[in-house]
Parts: C-alpha cells; sequence; structure tokens
C-alpha cells in the first residue's frame, strides 16, 4: 500500500468534493427561492415579478451548469479512485446514488430546460410547476446523497458477509431513516437556502446603494430577507440536532471538535476559545462556557460526553477484539464451512472493522503487537486543531446569519430601502462585501464532517486508506493537475458572467426587450415602475 | 430472507436493465453527442450554429441523466463492475469526464457573450465533449471484448495492469469508430427532424449517408475481427447461478471463437445483429427518401442491435480478465445482494416509467422544427 497514493486519492476527492458544494448551496436555495418569486407572479399576475423571476433565474442558470457539470465527476469518482470502497459497501453505498438518479435528478434535469425554454410554450401556472419540479428534484437530489454520505458517518442496517468480503445491506428501512442522515439533510439543505438569500440579498443591495434597478431589488431584498431568517435559523437549530445526533455513534468527532482530551463531570462546559495541541494531547489557554456542550449533546444535565483519550481506551479494546474476527474471516476464506470460525466472526464481526486499522502499520493484523494496538488506536483521533477551528468559524457565521437577517427582516418590514443614513448604509454595503460568507461556512461544514469522521471512510467499518484503487502516483497527479487546470479556468469563467450579468441586470437580451423604450442612462426602466 | 424473486433471476432482470439503461443512454444522449460532434461541420455562421445547438439545448441536460443513472445503477446492482471498470480504465475515464463537463457549460456559456472568438471556442469545446465520449465509449467497449488485464487478489482487491495507450489496439479502434458512426447517424437523424429545411439540414442528412454506410461496413468488419480472431472466454466447471458473489468461488477460461458460442446455442439471438446491419439501412434509406421518422426510427433500431450483440455476445461475462480469466465478473459472481436486488427493481418499476412519462411529455411541449427565425427571436434560445 503506497502512502501517497492514498494520499493524493484523498486530496482529488477533497478538491472536486468542495469545489462542487461551490454550486450546489446556491442551486438548492435560489430554485426555492424562484418558486416564491414566481408564485407572487402567478397570484398577483404583475409583470415586474416576472422580472424579478427571469433576471434570477438567469444567475440560477449560470450557477446551475457547473454543479451539474461538476457532478458527472462525483458520480463516477468513488469507482476510479475508491474501486476498493466501492466494492467493500456498494451494495448499500450504491443504492441511494442510483435513486437519487431516478428520481430527483432526472426530475431536475428533464424540468431545467423546459425552465428556461418553455416561458412561452407553457401557461403561467404550467411553468411555475415546472419550476417547482427544478426545486423539488434539486433538494431531493440532496436527500439521497446525504443519505449516502449519513450511512458513511453511522453505518446501520448492514453487516460484513465474509463469503463476499464486504458490507450487504440487512435492513434499507434502517439506512433510509438514518437519524444522522435526516439531520444533514435538513442542515445542508437549510444552508443552501442561506447561501442563495445572502446572494440575492447583497446583490439587491448592491443596486438599491447604486440606485439602479430598484424595483427589481426592493421585492427580492424582500423576500430575501424573509427566506434567509427562516433559513438562518433552521440552519442553526438543526444544526444542534445533528451535533446531538452524534453523540450515539460519533463520540469522537464531537470530542475532538471540541478538543476535549478527557471526560469531564457533567454537564461539560464548551471551549469558546483554545489552543488544542496535539503533542501534548491537551489544549492551552482554554476559555469555557460552563454546562452548554453537556446540554447539546446529551439534552440533560448528568449526561457525559466522553473524552478522547477515553475513547482511544475504548478503540483498543475493539481493536483486539477486531483481530479475532479478522482471523476467523481468514479462516473461513480457506475453509467455508470452519464452524469454530464462524463462531468466533459471528461475535466479533462488528469490531472487524478496527482490526484494519492495523494494516496501516503491518500487513497481518494477526501479528500486531501490544505497541501497534496503540498506535492504530490513536490513529482513531481526527485532525484536532483543524476540527476546532473550523468548527468554530462554521458556528460563529451560523450565528452571524441569524443577527444579520433579523436586521434585514426588520429593514425589510420598515420598508427602508433608500439609504442615506449611517445604519441603513453601512448594512447595505455590508450585505454586498459578506456574500462568500456562507460558502466558506458551507465549505467548513463539509471539511467537519469529513475530516472529523477520519481515519475512516465508514465509520468504524472500513479505514480511508484501504479504500482507494490501487493507481499509481503519476496517474493520480496527471488527474489532479488537470482537474485543477479545468476547473480553475471554469471558475474564472463563472465568476465572470455572473458579475456581468448582475451588473447588467434584469435586461432582456433579445426580441422580447424592444418593448420597452431606451432612457438616458442606457437603462430600460422596468414595467410597473 | 424470503424474497418472491430468486437471485439468479434478479441477477439476471439486472444484467437486462443495465443494458435497457446503456441503451437508453445511446438513444437519447447519443443523438446529443452525435449532433454535438456533427457541429463545426453541418452550420456555418452563428445563426446556422445556434440552430444546431438549440435543436439540442433543452433537453440534452435530461439526456444526460441516463450516463449518471448508468453509473449509479451499476454501482447499486453491479458494485464490482463499477469498481473494477472505472479504476482500470483510470485516465481514459478522466478524458471522458473532462469533455462531458465541457458540454454543460459550453450549451450554456456561449450564448452569454456575442464576441465570435468566444463562440468559435465553445463551439470546439462542444464538438469536444460529443467526439471524444462517443469514441472512448466505443473503445472501452472493444476492450471490455478483448478481455481487460486486471486480477482480484484474496480479499478481492482490484489490480490493473496496463496503461492508457494499452487501450487503444486495432479491434478497439475499430469500436470506437464504430460508436462515433452510428451516433453521428443518430445525431444526423434527429438534426433532419428537428431543423427546418435549409443548407444546415441538407448538409446533416449527407453526414448521415456517410455515417450509415461507415456503420453497416464497421460493424459487420468487427463481426469478422471476432469470428476469425477467435476471440472470447468461456466459463468453465460447474456455476451456481445463486451462489456467493465472489469470483473466486467459479471459475473461467479464455477459449477461441467463444463470443459466438451464444448465437449457436440460442439462434434468436441472431436478431440482435441482424438489426445492427439493418437499422442503420433503414436510416438510410429513411433519409434518401426524406422520410425523417423512418431515418431517427433506424438508427434507433441500429444503435439498439449493436449494443445488445455485444450484451448477448458475451454472456454471462461482463467483464472478462485477459491475464487472469479466473477473476473475470459474470453475471452469477458479480452483483449485489439479493436483497438489494429486490428493493433496488421495486424502486425501478416505479419511478422509471414516471421518468418515461414526464421526459415525453417534456419532448412533446418542445416538439416542433427549429428555425432560423427562433433563433433571431426567442430571448430564451442559446
Amino acid at each position: 500500500m503506497d502512502m501517497a497514493v492514498i494520499e493524493l486519492s484523498r486530496l482529488q476527492f477533497a478538491l472536486t468534493a468542495l469545489y462542487h458544494f461551490l454550486f450546489v448551496p446556491l442551486t438548492l436555495g435560489l430554485s426555492f427561492m424562484l418558486v416564491i418569486m414566481e408564485s407572487i407572479y402567478v397570484m398577483t399576475g404583475r409583470e415586474i415579478w416576472r422580472t424579478v423571476t427571469r433576471f434570477w433565474g438567469k444567475l440560477f442558470g449560470i450557477n446551475f451548469v457547473l454543479g451539474v457539470a461538476t457532478g458527472i465527476t462525483m458520480e463516477f469518482q468513488f469507482g476510479t479512485n475508491w474501486s476498493y470502497f466501492s466494492h467493500y459497501v456498494g451494495d448499500i453505498f450504491g443504492a441511494p446514488l442510483a435513486i437519487e438518479g431516478l428520481m430527483a435528478f432526472f426530475l431536475e434535469a428533464t424540468f431545467v430546460g423546459l425552465m428556461f425554454f418553455g416561458w412561452d410554450k407553457l401557461s403561467k401556472l404550467g411553468h411555475l410547476l415546472t419550476t417547482f419540479m427544478v426545486a423539488i428534484g434539486s433538494n431531493l437530489s440532496a436527500l439521497w446523497i446525504l443519505i449516502a454520505n449519513g450511512w458513511m458517518q453511522n453505518p446501520v442496517g448492514s453487516r460484513f458477509n465474509p463469503e463476499t468480503m464486504r458490507m450487504e445491506v440487512t435492513d434499507f428501512m434502517a439506512v433510509l431513516f438514518n437519524p444522522v442522515a435526516q439531520a444533514k439533510f435538513v442542515h445542508t439543505v437549510s444552508a443552501g437556502y442561506v447561501t442563495a438569500s445572502v446572494l440575492v440579498l447583497g446583490v439587491s443591495a448592491w443596486y438599491l446603494l447604486k440606485g439602479k434597478w430598484t424595483a427589481v431589488a426592493k421585492r427580492s431584498f424582500t423576500v430575501a430577507a424573509a427566506f434567509g431568517l427562516a433559513s438562518s435559523l433552521s440552519v442553526v437549530v438543526l444544526g444542534d440536532e445533528s451535533g446531538y445526533a452524534l453523540t450515539d455513534n460519533q463520540k469522537m468527532k464531537l470530542a475532538s471538535l471540541e478538543a476535549m482530551w478527557h471526560t469531564e463531570k457533567a454537564p461539560a462546559g464548551i471551549a469558546l476559545i483554545g489552543f488544542p495541541s496535539v503533542k501534548d494531547r491537551e489544549t492551552h489557554f482554554e476559555i469555557k462556557i460552563p454546562y452548554v456542550l453537556g446540554l447539546i449533546a446529551t439534552r440533560s444535565l448528568t449526561g457525559e460526553v466522553t473524552g478522547i483519550n477515553e475513547l482511544v481506551v475504548k478503540a483498543e479494546e475493539r481493536i483486539e477484539n477486531g483481530v479475532r474476527a479478522y482471523d476467523a474471516v481468514e479462516r473461513l476464506k480457506t475453509d467455508r464451512g470452519d464452524l469454530a470460525a464462524r463462531e468466533a466472526f459471528e461475535r466479533h464481526k462488528l469490531d472487524l472493522g478496527y482490526a484494519m486499522l492495523l494494516k496501516r502499520f503491518l500487513a497481518d493484523p494477526r501479528a500486531a503487537t501490544p505497541d501497534d494496538i496503540r498506535q492504530a488506536a490513536w490513529s482513531t483521533v481526527p485532525n484536532v486543531p483543524v476540527m476546532f477551528w473550523v468548527f468554530r468559524v462554521m458556528m460563529g457565521l451560523g450565528f452571524f446569519f441569524i443577527a444579520f437577517f433579523a436586521a434585514a427582516f426588520w429593514m425589510a418590514s420598515i420598508r427602508k430601502f433608500g439609504c442615506e443614513n449611517g445604519f441603513c448604509r453601512l448594512f447595505m454595503r455590508a450585505a454586498v462585501w459578506i456574500i462568500p460568507l456562507p460558502w466558506i461556512a458551507a465549505e467548513f461544514g463539509w471539511i467537519l464532517a469529513e475530516v472529523g469522521r477520519q481515519p475512516w471512510a465508514i465509520e468504524g467499518v472500513l479505514p480511508t486508506f484501504l479504500g482507494a484503487s490501487s493507481l499509481t502516483v503519476s496517474q493520480l497527479w496527471t488527474t489532479i493537475v488537470g482537474f485543477t487546470l479545468l476547473y480553475g479556468a471554469l471558475a474564472v469563467i463563472e465568476v465572470r458572467l455572473m458579475l456581468a450579468a448582475i451588473r447588467k441586470g434584469p435586461v432582456e437580451d433579445h426580441g422580447a426587450a424592444a418593448d420597452h423604450d431606451e432612457t438616458a442612462g442606457g437603462y430600460r426602466p422596468l414595467p410597473a415602475e | 430472507m424470503d424474497l418472491p424473486l430468486d437471485y439468479d433471476t434478479l441477477r439476471l432482470i439486472w444484467w437486462a436493465l443495465m443494458g435497457v439503461l446503456l441503451i437508453a443512454f445511446a438513444l437519447t444522449d447519443g443523438f446529443d453527442l452525435g449532433v454535438a460532434a456533427l457541429l463545426p461541420f453541418v452550420a456555418k455562421g452563428d445563426a446556422e450554429r445556434r440552430m444546431v445547438i438549440n435543436s439540442i439545448g433543452a433537453t440534452w441536460e435530461g439526456n444526460q441523466v441516463w450516463f449518471i443513472l448508468g453509473g449509479g445503477a451499476i454501482f447499486a446492482a453491479w458494485p464490482f463492475v463499477y469498481a473494477v471498470s472505472f479504476s482500470g480504465f483510470y485516465l481514459a475515464m478522466f478524458v471522458v469526464l473532462s469533455a462531458l463537463i465541457l458540454r454543460p457549460v459550453g450549451f450554456k456559456y456561449r450564448s452569454k457573450k456575442p464576441d465570435p472568438k468566444w463562440r468559435a471556442r465553445w463551439d470546439w469545446a462542444l464538438f469536444v465533449g460529443g467526439f471524444v465520449p462517443a469514441l472512448v465509449f466505443g473503445v472501452a467497449v472493444g476492450n471490455v471484448l478483448a478481455g481487460i488485464p486486471f486480477r482480484l487478489d484474496g480479499d478481492l482487491r482490484a489490480f490493473y495492469e496496463g496503461g492508457l495507450l494499452g487501450l487503444f489496439h486495432p479491434f478497439s479502434l475499430l469500436a470506437g469508430l464504430l460508436s462515433v458512426a452510428m451516433l453521428v447517424l443518430h445525431g444526423a437523424a434527429w438534426l433532419a427532424i428537428k431543423i427546418e429545411h435549409g443548407p444546415v439540414h441538407d448538409r446533416a442528412t449527407r453526414f448521415g449517408v456517410l455515417a450509415a454506410v461507415a456503420s453497416v461496413l464497421l460493424f459487420a468488419i468487427g463481426g469478422l475481427f471476432i469470428w476469425q480472431g477467435g476471440m472470447g472466454f468461456r466459463v468453465e466447471g460447474v456455476v451456481d447461478p445463486s451462489g456467493p458473489s465472489n469470483p473466486h468461488i467459479a471459475g473461467a477460461a479464455a477459449a477461441a471463437g467463444a463470443w459466438l458460442d451464444n448465437f449457436g446455442r440460442y439462434p434468436w439471438m441472431i436478431l440482435a445483429p441482424a438489426l445492427g446491419l439493418l437499422g442503420p439501412l433503414v436510416a438510410l434509406l429513411g433519409i434518401v427518401r426524406k422520410r425523417e421518422a423512418l431515418a431517427f426510427g433506424g438508427s434507433s433500431a441500429g444503435t439498439l442491435g449493436v449494443i445488445a450483440t455485444v450484451g448477448l455476445a458475451m454472456f454471462p461475462f461482463i467483464l472478462p480478465s485477459s491475464i487472469d480469466p479466473a477473476s473475470s465478473l459474470t453475471v452469477w459472481n458479480a452483483s449485489s445482494s439479493h436483497l438489494t436486488l429486490f428493493v433496488m427493481l421495486l424502486v425501478t418499476l416505479v419511478f422509471l416509467p414516471l421518468v418515461l412519462f414526464y421526459t415525453a411529455w417534456v419532448y412533446k411541449v418542445l416538439f416542433g422544427r427549429v428555425t432560423l427565425k427562433d433563433v433571431g427571436s426567442n430571448p430564451d434560445y442559446y
């Protein structure tokens, strides 16, 4: 096993997945905002709302295609770069991906063409329905992807089959209604809604500051403020829900994002800030708020949150049991009828994955010394400082968005859009500058979820380093460089087109725009103004 | 657990469904690939190019989902096949993915600026996005027929012994060209239906004639290769069709001419290669007689026939190994578990008809030829 191949495979997956997720949140959120805007158009029949919908629809389209384009890579990357993973868990993990295509992506992709091309071919209601299908499709898509990812975090409803040397499903309903997946789904789509709201609000604020397209901007601002407030509340509350879900199956993730090296007396405090040191295995200069972590994680004053050291001791035990399961599997390979081996396997099968952690240090886990086992047990601790800081940035941004949208909602409620005075103008400027923040929060959220699961690809079942394909370093460099160049060029083009479309504003390109007169400023006045 | 369908029956159904998905991809997104590959040659000037692009602009995205779904369904039903093929064809997959990534962007971004240089660049990106996948898919199928150099170790981890260049040999190139000819014919037949009569229509049908003739010839030569070259593999020993998905438990061996065995054993299977030969000829007739629906039907039938021929000839093999035949993946040793196959079948039975229904509805809404006038006036066009 070549560790360079594994590190490069991880790098490529991280790059392509994080890049893909630059486009996804906006698709998730903006699609529903389009539904809201178009619903108002259909209900009121006022042309201005058609203009609003079509303008944001244009931005949606520029973003959407890159989401689709980079999603193609994701669908096949498990096979190209993680082929042992694909073999090992495809029986369970492949199903949600296939259902995603069949149930969600088909809906989204089939109707998105009609959404752009069908304005004059469909009735008002027919077109609204089409937009709705796109929104439902993209959000269902997220559901299935997060069911797949949720299973990686909390592999329920499955067992190892020694005859086929892989995990197989035992209970589909358990995979489907995995509590981790449910919490992740709502948290992730809410983050998408926040992202879209921040963009729409920011662009609208920019128009208002410039005094351009104010009719479109005011209306968009109002929709974004309301949608954003609801979503930012939901993203934090349901993020807390995923923190709660962690406690049963990913204690290590929780302990490491809190840099909690030792179990504390209940209820545990939450560290506001501190400097975790991996070398000393403690956190320096910690400032704690008492009780909060215990309350969030256990929903009680008496529940304990387990510390890293204690979890490592537990991992040692599981590795020792896992070696017994591993030994049984090896014996079953040569003799499928070995009853003693089957019995030993049944007893220890839940810890089989832990034995595989040893493969990082020696070829045959059965030959492991107590030192190897201790080393393997400590390898179950993810990168604590990264977890600690990334979590704090994400959470801080989450709370910031609530305050931000509360202010925006208040301004929209009192219809304060023309800004001459201090706070209002300051707020509008801030709204423009903070546009990148939700993307940072979303990407950090994924880093937290995925780095926090390390060293596992499937928590407790398959270590990441065993999942990679048998590729060469040069093959990996070829594709990493290739993807970086291609994705980099497309990102530059996308951002430029977005900015150009925003600068241009809600004007129509071809024939339809001819209905309106040009004004001296070069801008066409909007209908209903 | 007792399920109403046997494991071997489900494996057979999923083998057929994999074929259905591949054929659906070739029949729908196939013409998008063909149209993109034809773009620089059938359309001169921006207005004509936009006509061609808009003939598929609203529907190609839905069509492409057949490809994504194909990937997902193979992952779910044939995880071994998914794992071995895509990692084995690693760099080839990268080439295909990059080309396919250019497509969505090309369609959308080309129209965002009037600058002719900008548009010309995207035209070539779209050409690459059509031609390269069409070629590489064919090359991949050629390699599968010839056997892939992989082996599985005791933990069923796959090791691939071959590089990117090893994929290109006379037979696989032939298969690649056949795939291009087939999809170009299909694309030309689509343009014949979808574009108003005029210079673009004329050029498209001329390319269609060439592609139809090439399809028939290349398919026939491919058949001769397999017959004369004695290509193929044959399962040896007793196979349990309901056994565990573990290639180490059942063996296979290479044998001369084995890809033709099935046609001797089940003569009805000859329908598939017959369709592969007759389809393009019918398409040719349709083009010459200006019966465009007939041309499209012919190219569809031909594509179906060619893909079905490959599948039936290889049965029960899916991915034969050229260096270790015992590692070969077959219908009986490479599937998901009994329960997964069953649940996924239920899901497919519910959602596939639904997909077909709304796809048909969308095509109906968008029915009609694209004209130069539309391209000039419709603000929603690319």
